[in-house]
């Protein structure tokens, strides 16, 4: 090879390898996206409504708008993702077409397609997809996913769905480090995930991609206990700017997410935050209105 | 002999890849968050990475002046894109240079966005004649080097993409991210000439 390639799956895992051990955060304006690279976030999702206003104002939530896409991109230096609807291919060609560095084909927003995903191998672009366990996890990495975070339920500032799914990926990939090989051809049915990448986990004792963490991280607290809990970096959404001092609350959980495993740092970042954002007991959500059970 | 022991940067970023990458070329590699970390270290890795947020957790933790004094010791420290950038001494677009030791200038995401990061073949002498495949990622480019800066290897477009100058190495590039370990068997050949060094003033 004399002259360079681009968009292979190289670059596309490399630069989420590059974002571990960060925050990203999702931003509804070019203010929020400053503050947030201000405060130290290594990315930014650029969306219209975040989450927990996704939640409130119901209907058809969709990709945003391509001028708030760019106004963003225009803010700040780091890394810019945006979210398209499950199966929505063309929002995510439009997505290309602006040159975002990742796209979240997300449950956040409304599905456009009950059955299938969007074909991401078939993209320059990246992208990064939720799952509740290793099955959803293999699906989306065998489509083409460069990133995998866990669904969470996005919106709520309740921890307890990220929790749940980080341990059943965990949990997915021990038992399947323990299966003799050709009990490998029964699991991966059993997963509905490609052989090849069930193989590769095997092997590897862990997601051939980064494992990240998104959905109710609202405090300093839950991110460092998603990264003791494996994930290698997390995405904070409604946590941040629904927050009563969005600033501080930004910048302690960048520190949180760096010292995830020294106690007395955590309690420094802890003090003093201000009323962190409305939680939402997961047992107040009709189960039709959870985010998470939205993929397949 | 002891195993070396190598400080990662570990505040954010590729800091696992590292890791491994050192291991293999038998050092033993510490993760570096808080000054006392850098106690005993005799070399230094500052990782990919977002260089804003590494640079603002190194601020917060008062991590730059410990670090400037050890490449000034003559520490060997080993930055790969991000840390190339900490590196610096100047940067092309105005940000406040952080650990300011490589005598070059550095312009960030010099290549455009995620859509043009690539792979390519390079020529690097310095690690023999076989060609090293590099991956950039966001990269920055050296725009600028100082007389004591030497060149070890060029983008295919023909721009400095990796540099060394006296104790401290520099690559735009990932070598973390391949399976290829000759540059970081570079930057331990510069532990090791250190340590041989120190040992023969001793002795």
């Amino acid at each position: 090879m004399t002259t360079a390639e681009t968009s292979t799956w190289t670059t596309k895992v490399g630069l989420a390898r590059m974002l571990a051990g960060g925050v990203i955060m999702d931003v509804v304006t070019a203010d929020h996206a400053r503050v947030a690279e201000e405060a130290g976030a290594v990315a930014v999702m650029a969306l219209e409504r975040v989450p927990s206003d996704i939640r409130k104002y119901g209907g058809v939530a969709r990709m945003s708008d391509p001028k708030l896409i760019e106004e963003i991109k225009g803010a700040v230096t780091i890394p810019v993702m945006a979210k398209c609807r499950i199966g929505h291919f063309v929002e995510a060609q439009i997505l290309q077409s602006l040159e975002v560095d990742y796209i979240d084909e997300s449950e956040v927003l409304t599905p456009a397609d009950e059955e299938h995903h969007i074909d991401k191998h078939a993209f320059a672009v990246p992208f990064v997809c939720g799952c509740r366990d290793l099955g959803e996890a293999l699906r989306r990495i065998g489509e083409g996913a460069a990133m995998i975070r866990t669904k969470g339920e996005a919106g709520t500032g309740n921890i307890v769905e990220a929790v749940r799914h980080m341990r059943a990926v965990k949990r997915g990939i021990a038992q399947l480090r323990a299966l003799r090989p050709e009990e490998l051809f029964a699991a991966a049915k059993e997963l509905r995930a490609p052989l090849a990448v069930v193989q590769q986990v095997a092997e590897l004792g862990e997601l051939p991609v980064p494992n990240f963490s998104a959905g109710g991280v609202a405090t300093p607290a839950d991110a460092a206990l998603m990264r003791q809990l494996g994930a290698e970096a997390v995405f904070v959404g409604s946590g941040i700017f629904k927050s009563e001092h969005p600033e501080r609350v930004a910048k302690a959980i960048v520190k949180a997410t760096t010292h995830y495993d020294n106690p007395d740092i955590l309690a420094e970042v802890s003090t003093g935050l201000g009323e962190p954002m409305h939680g939402l007991e997961l047992s107040e959500i009709p189960v039709e209105e959870r985010l998470a059970v939205r993929g397949w | 002999m002891t195993l070396a022991r190598v400080g990662i940067l570990a505040l954010q970023g590729a800091v696992r890849p590292h890791a491994e990458a050192l291991r293999a070329v038998g050092a033993e590699p510490v993760e570096v968050r808080l000054p006392r970390d850098l106690a005993g270290i005799e070399g230094l890795v500052l990782p990919g990475g977002e260089s804003t947020a590494i640079r603002k957790l190194m601020v917060a933790y008062d991590l730059l002046e410990p670090i400037r004094a050890l490449a000034d010791a003559g520490i060997p420290m080993f930055g790969t894109c991000a840390g190339m950038i900490l590196l610096a001494r100047r940067i092309g677009d105005g940000d406040e240079p952080a650990v300011a030791v490589l005598d070059v200038e550095v312009r960030r995401n010099a290549y455009g966005r995620q859509l043009d990061s690539f792979e390519a073949n390079l020529d690097m002498p310095a690690v023999g004649d076989a060609p090293l495949h590099a991956v950039f990622i966001r990269a920055p480019a050296v725009t600028d080097a100082g007389p004591a800066v030497e060149v070890l290897a060029r983008d295919p477009a023909g721009r400095t993409a990796a540099v060394r100058q006296g104790n401290l190495l520099a690559t735009a590039f990932h070598p973390e991210l391949t399976t290829d370990r000759r540059v970081h068997q570079l930057f331990l050949a510069l532990v090791g000439s250190r340590r041989a060094a120190q040992a023969a003033a001793v002795g």
